[in-house]
């Protein structure tokens, strides 16, 4: 039985997860037109959204598969985009390790960058919670998010227009990164990682398969770390 | 796209199955295990070292506009930043965000 701070959890994870409806209702249906223009039938438009559940590598291995790319190159570089949930589930782990393996599966499904950043926040903010109330949380946050992913996916594979690029939709999802993350701007050692993984980015973006990414998140997490420690 | 359907849906399985085990890594394999804190430390920053990251490319040089900077998109992301800053706001970041991306556009044609 769910308990009255749980149930709380969940509607406050609700509410915050609510906005982000604004951000996904374009995005899915941007995939769903590109992917039905690229050629795929509905029921495989609709199978990547539910399987993969991951906007940026989707959209991946889209432009991959309509360059005709060998498939190992269209798994290995949208595989590579995901690759910075390893972060994110590292990152929750201290909360929401302790969950049955059962509701582990569950979130982990879930966890993708708006879920994560919106639980992460919550967590630092609240930190007194039950792994149970924590979880509620999450998948309060679900709720609003998720569903609407697969529910405009199919309404763009659907409608099948062509969106026209001047509306900027595609600068839907950076406003919404930018966002969530400014907020968690608190200490100089945050700003100094942000900082250090703007200009990695920036210089490593050269490197195929999104992979200077991840370096420039390893190299800012550790700047960040060391400043903690040398400032505490 | 000149692809079988059989080969199509293995795309599709194997990058849902990939994608879930990134996802299930730590949280599956570590679990209720405590992790040290010089680990724990690095963690906290996860957020703020992958996401300015990921987005400035997008900022600076938009697929849309062929990678050129374009002035409305870069005021936009310079607002969001200023109100999630400032005010701690998400969600009147992105409303401003989008109000001044789309004002600048509509001004600067």
């Amino acid at each position: 039985m769910p308990t009255a701070t749980e149930k709380s959890g969940f509607w406050r994870g609700f509410l915050a997860g609510l906005p982000f409806v604004i951000v996904v209702i374009p995005f899915a249906m941007l995939f769903g037109v590109v992917a039905t223009e690229a050629g795929l039938p509905l029921y495989q438009v609709m199978a990547f959204s539910f399987l993969v559940i991951a906007g940026a590598s989707q959209f991946t291995a889209l432009q991959f598969m309509s360059e005709n790319a060998p498939t190992i190159v269209v798994l290995a570089s949208a595989l590579a985009v995901n690759l910075r949930m390893v972060m994110y589930s590292a990152a929750l782990t201290p909360h929401l390790g302790s969950q049955p393996l059962w509701k582990r599966v569950f979130l982990s499904y879930f966890l993708v960058d708006q879920t994560y950043l919106l639980s992460a926040t919550e967590y630092e903010n609240r930190p007194d919670q039950t792994a149970a109330q924590k979880a509620a949380f999450f998948f309060g946050c679900m709720i609003p998010i998720c569903p609407m992913w697969y529910l405009f996916t199919w309404v763009g594979a659907a409608v099948g227009e062509q969106i026209p690029a001047s509306l900027g939709i595609d600068f839907i999802v950076p406003i919404a990164f930018l966002a969530m993350v400014s907020p968690a701007l608190r200490t100089p050692a945050h700003i100094a990682a942000a900082f250090v993984s703007i200009v990695l980015a920036l210089a490593l973006f050269w490197i195929p398969f999104n992979l200077g990414l991840l370096v420039a998140a390893l190299v800012a997490m550790i700047t960040g770390a060391e400043i903690e420690r040398r400032m505490s | 796209m000149n692809y079988s359907t059989a080969e199509i849906w293995w795309i599709i399985a194997i990058l849902g199955v990939g994608t879930f085990l990134i996802r299930f890594s730590f949280l599956g394999l570590i679990g209720s295990r405590p992790m040290p804190e010089w680990v724990l430390r690095h963690l906290r920053y996860t957020a703020v070292a992958i996401l300015p990251g990921l987005v400035a490319p997008l900022v600076l040089w938009p697929t849309a506009t062929n990678g050129e900077l374009d002035p409305a998109r870069l005021m936009a992301a310079v607002a969001v930043v200023a109100i999630g800053y400032w005010f701690k706001a998400v969600v009147w970041a992105m409303i401003t965000g989008t109000v001044v991306l789309y004002s600048m556009q509509y001004l600067l044609g």
